[in-house]
């Protein structure tokens, strides 16, 4: 048997070698470098490599049009794409990935150890866990965790068939569930979160691989052109391509936490130490997403038909339920958690407006821009908030509960208020970029015709509006109980207070003037196959 | 203009480039918003002088305003609409929004209002304030309200007007709830949100609708391409703003709100819940009137919200014993009267804003009199324990009266001419309405005459150690500019002018017959007017008003002091079966989903004992759910193809 050499196409797909590359460098310097200057040598190293890539994608992205068929290659022996939605993904997650580096680095919050547990083997009380807080050990093993769960994510919505699909899932999965357990403060919390979040993720991959096989059985190959001809030219054994397509779908919709796949997200959000909740609930949401439009846009687009009516019922679930359950919380992380749930079924309202190019009238705004405009405000309105909940801290570090933050306006004015900006735009409220982008998802929506799901969708957004202007209301207008412990702002270092300042800015800016980020989404094209 | 088959016209929105004075639009928002930002921004370095600057940015959008009014003044009628183009807001594909401003006859009338008795509220309230810790960030909140409304108005499309219409509800909300260490106050101030989130969900439904209808939501595009859409589509499309339109305007059934805004400071009461927010409703309707023109029966809801609007607040104010209370059910009603005009087609635009214009004198007048009024009397608002305040507060009585004039539509005040034309034009196009319209007209001077005699005549109920004064020069200044509105409001009819004002706006007025000559429909008006103001003689002027209200009364009073149980209407309608929905999910959320992990700090704490529970027990719980999942999304795919 002749053994033919794979192409790799090295220049295109530059941005995972770096990522990839960068982490398992992390790996050696951990084994090499001594332990005092470690944290140095990783951050700057994942920093410069996140950069680095972020550049490569930028270059990648410019030279576009002369790659392949003129707008982007099939690459890496069919399982890796390279197409405009590719390029605009990647250089998201590499932004938030960024601004999760940066949370990862703050020291000074918690007066000169990071976030992450000293030695997370070891059990809160114990003789080891006092020894490592007195040396003031750290793991700095998280940069190269978040290198590979970046690169995963970025393989994710970029893979052109199945298994590189799948592969990307665990890839950006793994790493994830252990960045959960390591909390520094309430371990036992943290590591319940990491258990849960890997039981339940183990659980929904096994349905996704099953998915794998069944649509393998419809079609007869892995990759997404394939089955896309496949479907277009019909074969009688739909049940297996419908319970191929059922499947798939859950291990999607179990990673962006959609209704009935939600119940880990906010115990792993509120278990998980903050910076990497952060992190996550941007970074895995975009990959997620992305993989989502990219695996029924172009694998199923031609079924369309038979898969829109399951994501109008999961999208409505999905609003519904993550708005009304955050009215009711009483933990800053958790309604966060419950927010992304409602977040989720707005997504998924823009995904389901996909039409055919026929359908669309001239220069009509597509779901896949919406959906990755709303991506990108989503991200920076989320970020900007989790990273301000690492500030509010009492004795006992960060203090998520609602009582310890009522009146935070009065004693840290400048701090509440970027904070009520955030929820702002996440409510949606004009002039705000969160505005633009649920106006977007709606009007794609609306125009193929679900109207019902935009019925719902304003209906949950106007719920919506009911908890983030309570939380805005308990921060600046109720006085707190003198019975009650209140929280403070702690000043973080630079790292944390730029990834701050710049989510907030971009905030503002997205919604004054969105024109710039909507025509570059517009210019990403379409999919590939 | 575009014709219709029955011969009546449209107008169409076609503004001009904006240029010279009118190029400076942008200044009239712009100068409030930097108030705001500066007063709310500056923190306590702004104590000393915030109220001032608060006051002049005000004041210099009224100049800016006048400028472009006497400019526009000068200019033949089909040039005076111009639109000034700030910047594309969103322009993407299909989906293009502009940030414009559109400047036209209906919008300088708007302008000159707002600015105008914007600017003498906001002088009164240095005097109103003068003791409050935090009257730099009421300056402030009153600012960035102006700039809202203002925005609301100017907006040349929906969503630019949407914009507005939040803005004015924050400030509302924000302002209601100033003394927010009253938990009545919170509680209105939550109460006046959540049911103008149900005006706005209609508000935003519309949005869509014309985008889907139109492709756009520019005034401009949807009243050329109005003709072209069916009938059924332009009722919707009008039936969705009404509903914004009662959210806003306090109409029935969203009308519970405005009752309680009164625990807001009362120059809150004036600017916002008499002269200019409430009236956004109007507004939106007249604005609209090309969408409303096309869909006859989306008018006549307008009219029928509008007839039950003018006699549930007439009702409501006949029995409130709180002065400002009693002035709110008339804002209520004296709306329903706009909303009437507006509701009546072109023969009414225009007077619905005649009556907008003037109500907003004397109402503002009145408000601002009870607050000189509740200034004297320590706060006080029950009006049991005013009588004989005319010697007291000569100043204040005068002005008041002048307003009172006005309301009940005493011949030759500004409200006279501009309720007769309303029920005028109300009769002639349906005897019922304009009945109900007569009888409200009754009504009305019944309860300000009633009102009027507590408050001023009567005898002295007045409580231990309150010894009334007049209030500053500073607060009755704007009192006697605002009552020689009042009375002389009334001109603006002179010679039709503000009918002819408005006509490139609304189209011209339509002739409607009438089954008696309209002189006499006057002297039927005013003769009701009497017989109300004398019934409301008998009963509290000859006789003694009780210091305590009685108990003994009628069903009927019982029904208008609880606000027609507008309240339980809503308890039973809306908030108890959204309450059970929650406490429902609640329920299932705690026990079903996330057992002892709700709030964070206390959780740890008792998480060594419940931890070993709450892992093997819960994740299973997870899984189930992930299974049934499963299931339903399977089941799902499956039965599409069945």
């Amino acid at each position: 048997m002749d053994f033919i050499k794979p192409t790799i196409e090295y220049v295109e797909l530059l941005p995972l070698f770096i990522v990839f590359g960068v982490a398992a460098l992390g790996v050696v310097v951990e084994a090499f470098v001594a332990r005092e200057r470690r944290h140095v040598v990783q951050v700057s190293l994942a920093a410069a490599g996140v950069v680095g890539a972020f550049a490569a994608t930028v270059v990648v992205g410019l030279d576009l049009d002369k790659t392949g068929s003129g707008r982007g290659l099939v690459g890496a022996e069919g399982s890796v794409v390279v197409d405009g939605p590719s390029v605009y993904l990647w250089g998201l997650i590499l932004i938030f990935a960024l601004g999760g580096v940066a949370l990862f680095a703050e020291r000074r919050l918690e007066a000169g150890v990071p976030a992450f547990a000293g030695q997370a083997a070891a059990l809160p009380g114990s003789e080891g866990e006092r020894e490592a807080s007195t040396k003031g050990l750290a793991h700095t093993e998280v940069y190269p965790l978040v290198m590979f769960a970046v690169g995963g994510m970025m393989l994710f919505p970029a893979s052109g068939d199945l298994l590189t699909m799948f592969v990307a899932l665990e890839v950006l999965s793994l790493p994830l569930y252990l960045l959960c357990g390591l909390a520094r403060r309430r371990r036992l919390l943290s590591q319940e979160a990491a258990l849960k979040y890997f039981l339940l993720g183990a659980f929904s991959s096994g349905f996704f691989l099953y998915g794998v096989a069944l649509v393998y059985g419809y079609a007869g190959s892995m990759s997404f052109g394939a089955i896309h001809t496949s479907v277009v030219n019909g074969s009688d054994n739909r049940t297996l391509l419908l319970l191929g397509i059922a499947m798939l779908s859950v291990g999607l919709l179990f990673k962006v936490g959609a209704v009935p796949f939600q119940a880990w997200t906010p115990d792993v959000y509120q278990g998980a130490p903050t910076a990497v909740t952060a992190f996550m609930s941007a970074a895995t949401k975009i990959a997620a997403f992305g993989a989502i439009l990219r695996l029924y846009y172009v694998a199923f687009g031609a079924d369309r038909w038979d898969w829109q009516p399951m994501m109008w019922v999961i999208a409505i679930l999905t609003m519904l339920v993550g708005a009304v359950l955050a009215c009711v919380q009483t933990d800053v992380k958790r309604m966060l958690a419950y927010s992304s749930i409602a977040h989720t079924g707005f997504l998924l309202t823009g995904v389901l407006g996909v039409q055919a190019a026929s359908e669309l009238a001239d220069s009509q705004i597509t779901s896949l821009q919406a959906v990755l405009f709303y991506l990108t405000v989503y991200g920076f309105a989320t970020v900007g908030a989790f990273a301000v909940v690492t500030l509010v801290r009492d004795a006992n570090g960060e203090a998520p509960s609602f009582v310890r933050w009522t009146g935070l306006g009065k004693r840290s004015p400048v701090v509440a208020g970027v904070f009520s900006l955030f929820l702002l735009s996440m409510a949606g409220i004009p002039l705000t970029s969160g505005f633009i982008g649920k106006w977007a998802v709606f009007t794609v929506a609306m125009s193929s015709g679900a109207w019902p799901v935009v019925l719902v969708a304003i209906a949950s957004s106007i719920i919506a509006v009911y908890f983030y202007v309570r939380y805005i209301r308990l921060m600046f207008f109720t006085d707190p109980d003198p019975d009650d412990e209140v929280a403070s702002v702690t000043t973080p270092s630079l790292f944390t207070s730029v990834t701050i300042a710049v989510c907030a800015v971009v905030t503002v800016v997205l919604g004054v003037v969105p024109g710039p980020v909507l025509d570059l989404a517009a210019q990403v094209g379409d999919f590939i196959r | 203009m575009f014709v219709l088959e029955t011969g009546l016209e449209v107008p169409v929105v076609a503004p001009e480039s904006a240029d010279g004075v009118l190029g400076l639009v942008w200044l009239v928002i712009a100068l409030p918003l930097l108030g705001a930002a500066i007063l709310l921004l500056g923190g306590r370095f702004t104590d000393k002088w915030g109220h001032w600057l608060g006051t002049a940015m005000p004041i210099g959008s009224f100049v800016v305003s006048l400028l472009m009014f006497l400019e526009i003044q000068g200019r033949d009628e089909e040039d005076r609409q111009v639109v000034k183009h700030l910047y594309d807001w969103i322009h993407v594909g299909g989906l293009r929004v502009d940030m414009d401003l559109l400047y036209d006859p209906l919008a300088s009338l708007f302008l000159l209002l707002i600015t105008g008795v914007g600017s003498l509220i906001h002088v009164y309230s240095i005097g109103y304030m003068e003791h409050d810790p935090r009257r730099r960030r009421f300056f402030g909140y009153l600012n960035l309200f102006v700039a809202a409304m203002l925005m609301l108005i100017l907006s040349e499309n929906y969503l630019g007007l949407f914009l507005g219409w939040e803005g004015v509800g924050l400030a509302s909300y924000l302002l209601i709830g100033f003394w927010q260490h009253k938990h009545s106050a919170a509680q209105a101030a939550k109460k006046a949100f959540v049911i103008n989130r149900v005006g706005d969900m209609g508000m935003a439904t519309a949005i869509f609708l014309a985008f889907t209808l139109f492709g756009s939501t520019s005034f401009t595009v949807i009243s050329a391409r109005a003709g072209g859409a069916s009938e059924a589509a332009m009722t919707a499309f009008g039936i969705l703003l009404l509903v914004g339109a009662c959210g806003k305007s306090a109409q029935v059934p969203l009308q519970a709100w405005l009752l309680d805004a009164m625990e807001g400071p009362t120059p809150v009461s004036a600017l916002i819940h008499a002269a200019t927010m409430v009236t956004a409703g109007v507004y939106l309707v007249v604005r609209s009137n090309f969408v409303f023109e096309y869909a006859p029966d989306a008018q006549t809801a307008v009219v029928v919200v509008a007839v039950v609007t003018i006699l549930w607040g007439a009702a409501i104010g006949c029995a409130k014993d709180d002065i400002k209370k009693a002035l709110a059910g008339s804002t209520m009603s004296q709306i329903g009267y706009m909303m009437l005009g507006a509701g009546l087609g072109t023969a009414g635009y225009a007077f619905a804003i005649f009556h907008l214009l003037t109500h907003g004198f004397f109402k503002a007048n009145m408000f601002l009199g009870a607050g000189s009024v509740m200034h004297g009397m320590d706060d006080d608002v029950d009006m049991r324990h005013y009588g004989m305040l005319n010697k007291a507060m000569p100043v204040t009585f005068l002005t008041f009266a002048m307003g009172y004039l006005a309301i009940i539509g005493f011949p030759g005040f500004s409200g006279f001419w501009s309720k007769d034309k309303i029920i005028e034009v109300a009769i002639g196009q349906n005897l019922l309405v304009g009945a109900c319209a007569l009888v409200g007209a009754g009504v009305t001077a019944f309860y300000m005459t009633r009102l009027m005699l507590m408050t001023f005549f009567s005898e002295k109920r007045w409580q231990k150690d309150v010894h009334p004064h007049e209030s500053p020069a500073l607060m009755t200044v704007p009192l006697i500019v605002l009552a020689a509105l009042s009375v002389l409001g009334g001109l603006l009819l002179a010679g039709n002018w503000i009918i002819h004002w408005l006509e490139p706006v609304v189209g011209p007025e339509e002739e409607h017959e009438l089954p008696i000559p309209a002189i006499g429909i006057t002297v039927i008006t005013v003769l009701v007017v009497a017989v109300g103001v004398a019934l409301a003689f008998a009963l509290f002027q000859r006789q003694r008003v009780p210091d305590v209200a009685p108990t003994d009364v009628s069903f009927v009073t019982r029904a208008a002091r609880n606000d027609l149980y507008g309240d339980a209407i809503n308890e039973g309608l809306v908030v108890q079966p959204g309450r059970r929905l929650v406490a429902g999910l609640f329920v299932f959320d705690r026990s079903g989903a996330d057992g002892a992990f709700m709030g964070g700090g206390a959780a740890v704490k008792a998480l060594g004992g419940v931890l070993r529970k709450v892992q093997t027990g819960y994740v299973r719980s997870y899984a189930l759910s992930v299974l049934v999942g499963v299931l339903v999304v399977a089941a799902a795919m499956l039965a599409v193809n069945l």
